[in-house]
C-alpha cells in the first residue's frame, strides 16, 4: 500500500477559506498536492450529495471548509451548514458510512498555514486509512448489477 | 365507533365539511383510506387497531383538495403531520375539522389547532417503542456491519417510491429524485443509487419525520427504511431538543439555526 496517493477533495467557500488557500499559496506553503478544491459561493450552498458524489466518483477523502462562525459573507450559510453537517455525520454514522475520511472545518482568508495544516492532517490521516474500498466497491458492484440487467 | 360516525354523518349534513377522510373495511379486510363526501355513506366509517395509515398524506393531494373543505380522523402522529403541514404552510389549519382520535381509540373533541396543540404537547413524542429495540441494535453495530446491513437491505429496493408517497411531509411536486439537469439519483434501481436516494429521503426528513413508520409499512419489499428518518428524529432531539409536529409555527430544525448550536467535530 505504500504508493498508495489518497484523492482528496475539499468543497470550500469562496470568501474565506478558498482565499485563505490562495494565501497558503501566494505564501509559499508547500502542501500536499492530493488535495482537487472546489470553490462554491457559501458553504451554505454545498449540498450533501456532493459529498456522496465525491465518494462515488472516487475520492477517498473529503474536506469541507468556510467561514469561521459569525463570519459568513451571507451572515448565517455557515451556521446552516453547521447543522446540516451535525445530521448528516449522524446519518452517515448510523449507515456505517466512513465519517474518519471527512474533514469538516473553519478556515479564513488570513489563514493560509492552517490550511496547510488541515490538508496535510487530513491528507495524512486518509493515507492511514487507505482507499475507501468499502464504498467503491458497492459503486463497482452497482454497475455490474446495471449491466446484468440490461 | 358510533360517535365517530354520527359526527361526520352531523359535519357531512350540516355542509361545514364537504369531505370526511377516515378509514374503511376494504374487501379484503384490511383497513383503507376512505373519502365520504355523503352522510349516507359515513356508516363505513370504521376505527380499530387495523387503522394504522397516516392519513394527512391526502391533505395535500388536489384530487382530495378539490372536494372542498375536509374533516379527517386524527390520531397522535396525524395530529402531528397536520401541524408540521401547517407551520410550512402547505395547509390552512382554520379549513379543516380535526376527528381526534386518543390513544385508547376514543374520539376526542378537536374544537382548534390550540385543543390540538394541547393533547400533541401532553403525549410521549419520541420514537415509538416498538421501532426502539431495532434502532439500539443497529446503533450497537460496528461500521462495517452497519454499511453491510443497509447495503443488504437498499439493495432490494426497486424505486418504486411508495415510501415518499406515503409520507405527509413529502408533498413537494417535483421530487429530487426526478430532477434531471443534474441527476442526483440515477433512475435504475442498483444498490448504490439506492443508498443514494434513502440518504437523500432521510436529510430531507431531518426535523420533520413525526415517527409514523409509514414510510416502512408502505415499501413493497420491507425495507425498514423509517428506521432512518427515525434515527434522526432521536438525534434531533438530542441535539435540539424538539420533536416535529409540535406547533404549528415552529419552523422545522433545518430551516433554522442557533448561533451556539453544539458540535464536536468541526476543527
Ligand atoms: S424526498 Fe425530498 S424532494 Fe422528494 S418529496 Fe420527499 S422531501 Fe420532497
Ligand atoms: S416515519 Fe416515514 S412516513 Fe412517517 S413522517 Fe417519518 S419519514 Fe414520513
Ligand atoms: S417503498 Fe421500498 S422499494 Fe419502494 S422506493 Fe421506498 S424503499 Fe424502495
Ligand atoms: S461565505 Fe463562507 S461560509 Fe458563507
Amino acid at each position: 500500500m505504500s504508493d498508495f496517493e489518497p484523492k482528496v477533495v475539499a468543497f470550500v467557500c469562496n470568501w474565506c477559506t478558498y482565499a485563505g488557500a490562495d494565501l497558503t499559496g501566494t505564501s509559499r506553503i508547500k502542501y500536499a498536492t492530493n488535495v482537487k478544491i472546489i470553490r462554491f459561493p457559501c458553504t451554505g450552498r454545498i449540498d450533501f450529495m456532493l459529498l456522496l458524489k465525491a465518494f462515488a466518483n472516487g475520492a477517498d477523502g473529503i474536506i469541507v471548509s468556510g467561514c469561521h462562525p459569525n463570519d459568513c459573507h451571507y451572515t448565517s450559510g455557515n451556521f446552516h451548514a453547521k447543522r446540516r453537517w451535525i445530521m448528516f455525520k449522524e446519518l452517515m454514522d448510523f449507515m456505517g458510512i466512513d465519517m474518519n475520511r471527512v474533514t469538516f472545518s473553519w478556515v479564513s482568508a488570513a489563514e493560509g498555514a492552517r490550511w496547510a495544516e488541515v490538508v496535510n492532517t487530513t491528507v495524512a490521516r486518509v493515507r492511514e486509512l487507505g482507499p475507501y474500498v468499502s464504498y467503491k466497491e458497492m459503486v463497482n458492484k452497482s454497475v455490474e448489477e446495471e449491466v446484468k440487467n440490461e | 365507533m358510533n360517535n365517530l360516525v354520527a359526527r361526520a354523518k352531523e359535519l357531512l349534513n350540516s355542509n361545514s365539511v364537504q369531505v370526511v377522510i377516515g378509514y374503511e373495511t376494504g374487501p379484503t379486510g384490511v383497513a383503507r383510506p376512505a373519502f365520504i363526501t355523503n352522510s349516507e355513506k359515513a356508516d363505513r366509517l370504521i376505527y380499530d387497531e387495523r387503522c394504522v395509515q397516516n392519513l394527512a398524506v391526502y391533505l395535500t393531494k388536489h384530487e382530495v383538495r378539490k372536494l372542498g373543505k375536509a374533516a379527517i380522523v386524527a390520531t397522535l402522529p396525524v395530529m402531528r403531520s397536520i401541524m408540521m403541514l401547517i407551520s410550512e404552510q402547505q395547509i390552512i389549519g382554520e379549513n379543516l375539522v380535526v376527528l381526534g382520535i386518543s390513544s385508547e381509540g376514543n374520539l376526542l373533541d378537536i374544537a382548534d389547532i390550540r385543543v390540538m396543540q394541547g393533547i400533541i404537547e401532553k403525549s410521549d413524542l419520541s420514537n415509538p417503542p416498538e421501532y426502539r429495540e431495532l434502532l439500539a441494535a443497529l446503533n450497537k453495530m460496528s461500521p462495517e456491519e452497519k454499511f453491510a446491513y443497509w447495503q443488504k437491505e437498499l439493495s432490494k429496493c426497486i424505486k418504486c417510491y411508495a415510501c415518499r408517497q406515503a409520507c405527509p411531509m413529502c408533498y413537494c411536486t417535483r421530487c429530487t429524485v426526478e430532477v434531471n439537469q443534474p441527476q442526483w439519483i440515477p433512475v435504475q434501481a442498483n444498490t448504490h443509487g439506492n443508498m443514494e436516494w434513502h440518504i437523500l429521503r432521510a436529510m430531507h426528513l431531518a426535523g420533520r419525520c413525526i415517527s409514523c413508520g409509514e414510510c416502512g409499512r408502505s415499501c413493497p419489499v420491507g425495507i425498514p427504511c423509517h428506521l432512518l428518518t427515525m434515527h434522526l428524529t432521536d438525534k434531533v432531539f438530542n441535539y435540539f431538543k424538539v420533536y416535529a409536529g409540535t406547533s404549528d409555527k415552529m419552523s422545522s430544525v433545518m430551516s433554522t439555526y442557533e448561533p451556539n448550536d453544539k458540535e464536536s467535530f468541526i476543527i
